[in-house]
């Protein structure tokens, strides 16, 4: 009696099979992890969705807090947001240098788009040591630091991933134009940041 | 022809699949397996194993409420108690079977794929699930478990011991985690990897409910997470996000917290549903009646799911025109739950029906969802919700939905799916023992604490007015019952699995995919390619104008395309 165990691949080994290319097989079933990373997008964005609800509230029902500060600067949280935006800019200019496979200039482009969002973390690095509350003054001040905070670590995993990208991208054939789930998820993960931030900086500085 | 699916006789015309009987090496259920079979068996036995502890919690709460006072446990013991029972069941027991082990070991078949769009994710989400549990339990012994219900409601949850809430929040932001990557799996399982010719209005209902569930937890179970991580500020960092008296707003976090937990009530009954409508045909032998408008149904239900959390607030200060819209928002929702009952009442009608133990069980869901699916709309008016709000006729009424309803239909599910999953059949006897005692001891146990909660007798409370004490204690003997109806569905599935008659293939002579393999399938779900259902509900007339063999061979499936 020979278990299945023994033969794992009976049914890839059946002759009918490899005529039946479209057998949803386990070894080439389609690609749908860029498909899935973007459903978790959804979830992700609906923290934030559930944070801006929450800060929208709080404006339109609590009290402004005793000495509470809504007047933000707003020269550097323009700058970044600039920076953030253009950071996507150089993000889809490297994808299109790897459609054409021309990998030094992708390279580049990453490396920018590295350092625009290290830039951008640096400023509001500058911003929390330059304001004049802190986390626990007041429900203002509280709820700016948890949104800036939480966005700020989504930037800094981002920043993250487009170094490894970006190193992976300095090996031979790692990337192709047709064969490249990091690039993109990275890609599409950054797009998503900065969008957010677009809302965010609406929100918190604008409104 | 004997059409008895009772007896256990398999009606298998191809030897096929029996001398390739698959067996998994048992230390696979303890490991990181990628298959979405052994996932899913991994879940249910995790989620069980959950159950007895919640269970035994909620023993422990009725021993309580025997008497007036508190003579059983001490106060703040009986909070742990009751938080623990709430949070274990729902999070631990109800939301990962219905979805983790139901939907794993089922929606890659009635795709036609060898296993789930991401097998290591799913891995993954179940192994966040052990930890978190015992995380939660552990802290009962860490300087006690967390007190303020499964709600965690602030400032409650700010003023009480720490460690125990804290503990409680990331416990919570694992299970939802984890659930939240079984949802993506699901969604691109669904609508990514079916086999290519089935179509989505082929599939079964079940993978329409594991959708429109998906999408609800995609959407609602990370404000839950955002609220938490708020609320955990608030305990450890000294924010006053919801602190009243640090300018917070204790209110916010109610909607927070219910834009997740009232979709959670269908994050854990529409896959129930689903269930109901996979296993009613097969033993009824009709169609399911008006498929395209269950589907429509399913997808009402999730878009009206999001819009009524705030009818759990209606004591919560809220302003009229916000009673109003959730008042109306929640009654609506009646109609396409009210639809899907209808169209199981009418697959049942003049069907040849087998009462087995699964048919039972998914009768007694019928009964009991429907009532407390009656409380429930009585609930969502807000004259009557402000009279009994946190009463026990509150928890009698969501007793009858999630336990009454879902855990009735879990059962239904294991005797229905047993044969498949372990090759041997359950017994009926027993089963049907089982099934009475759960519905007596269900009944007894819950029915009378709408009366309680009518004569405003508070939930969440050791001790309680002495004028209350019969049918307190008439409760409690139907929850003693509950717990004994337990004993025959453990000796059960115990025995079944050593000794109970060989299941064969499709002992139900059903018609969708898992039934088209061996019992208990093989690694990759079928040594061939995977068939072709596009009539997943074909009983009844067809069946009886030709034999049986042609509707349990492959031709009929493998043709389609």
């Amino acid at each position: 009696m020979t278990t299945l165990s023994q033969r794992p691949a009976a049914h890839l080994s059946d002759p009918r099979q490899e005529e039946q290319s479209q057998a949803p097989a386990h070894a080439h079933h389609p690609d749908v992890r860029l498909f899935g990373l973007a459903t978790f997008l959804v979830a992700d964005g609906m923290t934030f969705a559930g944070f801006f609800a929450a800060y929208l509230t709080y404006r339109a029902v609590n009290p402004l807090p005793v000495n509470g500060e809504y007047e933000l600067e707003l020269l550097l949280p323009a700058v970044n947001t600039l920076v953030l935006l253009v950071s996507s800019l150089t993000f889809h200019r490297g994808s299109k240098a790897l459609m054409a496979s021309r990998m030094a200039a992708c390279r580049g482009w990453l490396l920018l788009t590295a350092v625009l969002g290290v830039a951008f973390m640096a400023g509001q690095m500058w911003e929390y040591f330059h304001l004049p509350f802190g986390l626990t003054d007041n429900l203002f001040a509280s709820t700016f630091y948890a949104l800036t905070g939480f966005h700020g670590l989504h930037v800094t995993l981002g920043a993250m991933m487009i170094l490894i990208v970006w190193w992976q991208a300095g090996r031979e054939g790692y990337f192709t134009a047709e064969n490249h789930f990091g690039f993109a998820a990275a890609e599409l993960y950054w797009h998503f940041v900065d969008g957010v931030w677009v809302v965010l900086f609406a929100l918190l500085y604008l409104l | 022809m004997t059409t008895s699916a009772l007896t256990g006789s398999p009606r298998r015309m191809e030897p096929r699949h029996m001398d390739v009987q698959h067996h998994t090496p048992w230390h696979e259920y303890f490991g990181f397996s990628l298959d979405h079979k052994v996932i899913g068996i991994q879940y249910l036995v995790t989620g069980f194993f959950f159950y007895l502890v919640g269970g035994a919690l909620a023993g422990m709460i009725r021993v309580e409420l025997v008497t007036p006072l508190s003579d059983f446990m001490a106060r703040d013991t009986y909070n742990q108690v009751l938080t623990l029972h709430g949070t274990i069941m729902i999070f631990l027991w109800i939301v990962p079977v219905v979805n983790g082990a139901f939907g794993n070991y089922l929606v890659p078949f009635y795709v036609g794929a060898r296993d789930m769009a991401f097998p290591r994710l799913n891995a993954v989400a179940f192994w966040m699930l052990p930890p978190a549990g015992f995380l939660l339990l552990s802290s009962y012994f860490i300087g006690g478990a967390a007190q303020s219900g499964w709600t965690a409601y602030p400032p409650l949850s700010i003023t009480t011991p720490a460690v125990g809430q804290i503990i409680w929040i990331v416990s919570v932001l694992l299970l939802g985690g984890s659930s939240i990557f079984g949802a993506v799996n699901f969604i691109a399982t669904v609508l990514k990897l079916r086999r290519p010719g089935l179509g989505l209005f082929q599939l079964p209902m079940f993978c329409w409910a594991m959708l429109g569930t998906s999408i609800l937890v995609v959407l609602a179970t990370p404000v839950l997470a955002g609220a938490l991580i708020l609320l955990s500020m608030d305990i450890v960092a000294g924010t006053g996000f919801f602190n009243p008296t640090l300018g917070g707003n204790a209110v916010v976090y109610q909607h927070l917290f219910w834009f997740y937990s009232h979709p959670a009530v269908y994050i854990m009954v529409l896959p129930a549903f689903g269930l109901v409508s996979e296993i009613l045909p097969i033993h009824a032998r009709k169609p399911l009646f008006g498929y395209r408008s269950m589907i429509y149904s399913i997808l009402g239900i999730v878009f009206l799911g999001l819009i009524v959390w705030a009818h759990h607030m209606f004591t919560s200060g809220t302003p009229p025109w916000m009673r109003l819209f959730f008042t109306i928002a929640t009654a609506i929702i009646a109609v396409p739950t009210g639809i899907k009952f209808f169209n199981w009442l009418a697959t049942l009608w003049q069907g040849k029906l087998a009462l087995n133990s699964a048919l039972l069980f998914c009768a007694g869901f019928i009964f009991n969802f429907v009532f407390g699916g009656i409380t429930g709309v009585a609930l969502a008016q807000v004259p009557f919700d402000v009279h009994v709000h946190d009463t026990y006729f509150v928890v009698a009424h969501f007793h009858y939905i999630v336990f009454g309803g879902t855990v009735f239909v879990i059962f239904a599910a294991i005797y229905h799916w047993f044969p498949k999953i372990s090759g041997r059949l359950l017994n009926e006897h027993l089963g049907r023992f089982h099934c009475l005692l759960s519905f007596l001891g269900f009944n007894i146990c819950f029915f009378p604490q709408h009366w309680l909660g009518l004569n405003g007798m508070p939930r969440r409370v050791a001790e309680y007015d002495p004028q209350f004490q019969l049918i307190n204690q008439i409760s409690s003997v139907g929850a003693l019952l509950l717990a004994i109806s337990t004993l025959p569905f453990l000796i059960n599935v115990v025995w079944s699995l050593w000794k109970g008659a060989p299941a064969g293939d499709n002992p139900w002579r059903a018609c969708t995919a898992e039934w088209l393999t061996s019992s208990p399938p093989p690694v990759e779900n079928w040594l061939h390619e995977a068939p072709l259902v596009t009539e997943p509900y074909d009983y009844g007339s067809a069946e009886d104008a030709m034999p049986v063999t042609t509707v349990q061979g492959r031709e009929l499936w493998s043709a389609g395309r």
